[in-house]
């Protein structure tokens, strides 16, 4: 028990620091590697309590795509090596007191919640799909997500279908005096247009181009 | 050292929570920062869903971090091909510049 709670502190450390960080610092190539940094992190927590499988998930999806989607588009932006000043317009400026003192009412907001939180004495006993030791976290969670919850499950496979339908049409231009392919075109001409006999008389040749 | 409960891991989904939005809040850089902050929100999010589903023994945080996973990938898909292209439509994508809506 004395190893979770040093391995607990030394991955949150590491997750709050990075996660300043993204915010903080000026370089955004540099935000998109403290978010990596973040994500790796919150996953070895997942898995260190037992969900293992989210854990994976979260590595694979996070730092697999989602990280490297931002580090093309900062890439291809050329918005990386802007200098970028804090508080850097005296106009725009106003509002930023106003944003912390929200931001910290916030966070005592939660603070205060998660202290004086306490659930019903027969909550354990109320829940539908318990996690046994018997079977790993993966096998229990895929006998709940295929069973219970497979139109949520399916809905989700949609909503990534439109948000990659979405993502070509946005980004998807035409542009002028650009050669490409036309099957249409190819497959739909005629042996007429393409091919003429010619009657070549002998010794004289014949002029194709008129 | 006490024992690590649910009532930490709590605290660190609420810490980074409150960081997103200071991020959200204070940025002065491009809107790539805050699609980035936006992540961080739904990661505290997530942390309290799996925190709740382990200490608690009950597999449906564990499914729902599962759904917003799915649906925080797709909103950073979305938004950065909007990004990229008012990025070719104006040139910038500082937050100060885009004042077109004067909001």
């Amino acid at each position: 028990m004395i190893a979770h709670t040093i391995f607990f502190y030394i991955f949150s450390i590491i997750a709050v620091i990075s996660a300043i960080m993204v915010t903080a610092s000026k370089n955004t190539v540099h935000s998109v590697f403290f978010l990596i940094l973040d994500f790796i992190s919150i996953s070895c927590l997942f898995i260190m309590i037992g969900a293992e499988f989210l854990g994976m998930i979260m590595l694979i999806v996070y730092v697999g795509a989602v990280a490297v989607l931002f580090l093309f588009v900062v890439m291809m932006l050329n918005v990386a090596q802007q200098k970028n000043q804090w508080f850097i317009s005296k106009s725009s400026s106003n509002h930023i007191p106003i944003g912390l003192v929200i931001s910290a009412l916030i966070f005592f907001e939660l603070i205060i919640v998660i202290g004086g939180w306490k659930y019903k004495p027969d909550l354990q006993n109320s829940n539908n799909f318990t996690s046994s030791n018997e079977i790993t976290n993966t096998h229990s969670l895929g006998q709940v997500l295929y069973t219970d919850y497979i139109h949520i499950f399916q809905i989700s496979g949609m909503i990534l279908l439109i948000a990659m339908i979405g993502a070509i049409v946005l980004t998807f231009r035409q542009r002028e005096g650009v050669k490409t392919q036309s099957y249409i075109k190819q497959i739909s001409r005629e042996r007429s247009e393409g091919v003429e006999v010619l009657e070549v008389a002998s010794r004289k040749g014949v002029k194709i181009d008129e | 050292m006490s024992e690590i409960g649910l009532g930490h891991y709590l605290t660190l989904g609420a810490v980074i929570f409150t960081i997103g939005i200071v991020g959200i809040f204070l940025n002065r850089k491009n809107i790539i920062v805050i699609l980035m902050s936006i992540e961080l929100i739904l990661l505290a999010v997530n942390i309290n869903l799996v925190s709740f589903s382990i200490f608690l023994g009950d597999l449906s945080g564990q499914i729902f971090t599962l759904f917003i996973l799915t649906v925080a990938a797709a909103e950073a898909a979305i938004g950065l091909a909007i990004i990229v292209v008012y990025y070719r439509n104006s040139g910038t994508i500082r937050v100060e510049e885009i004042d077109e809506l004067k909001g």
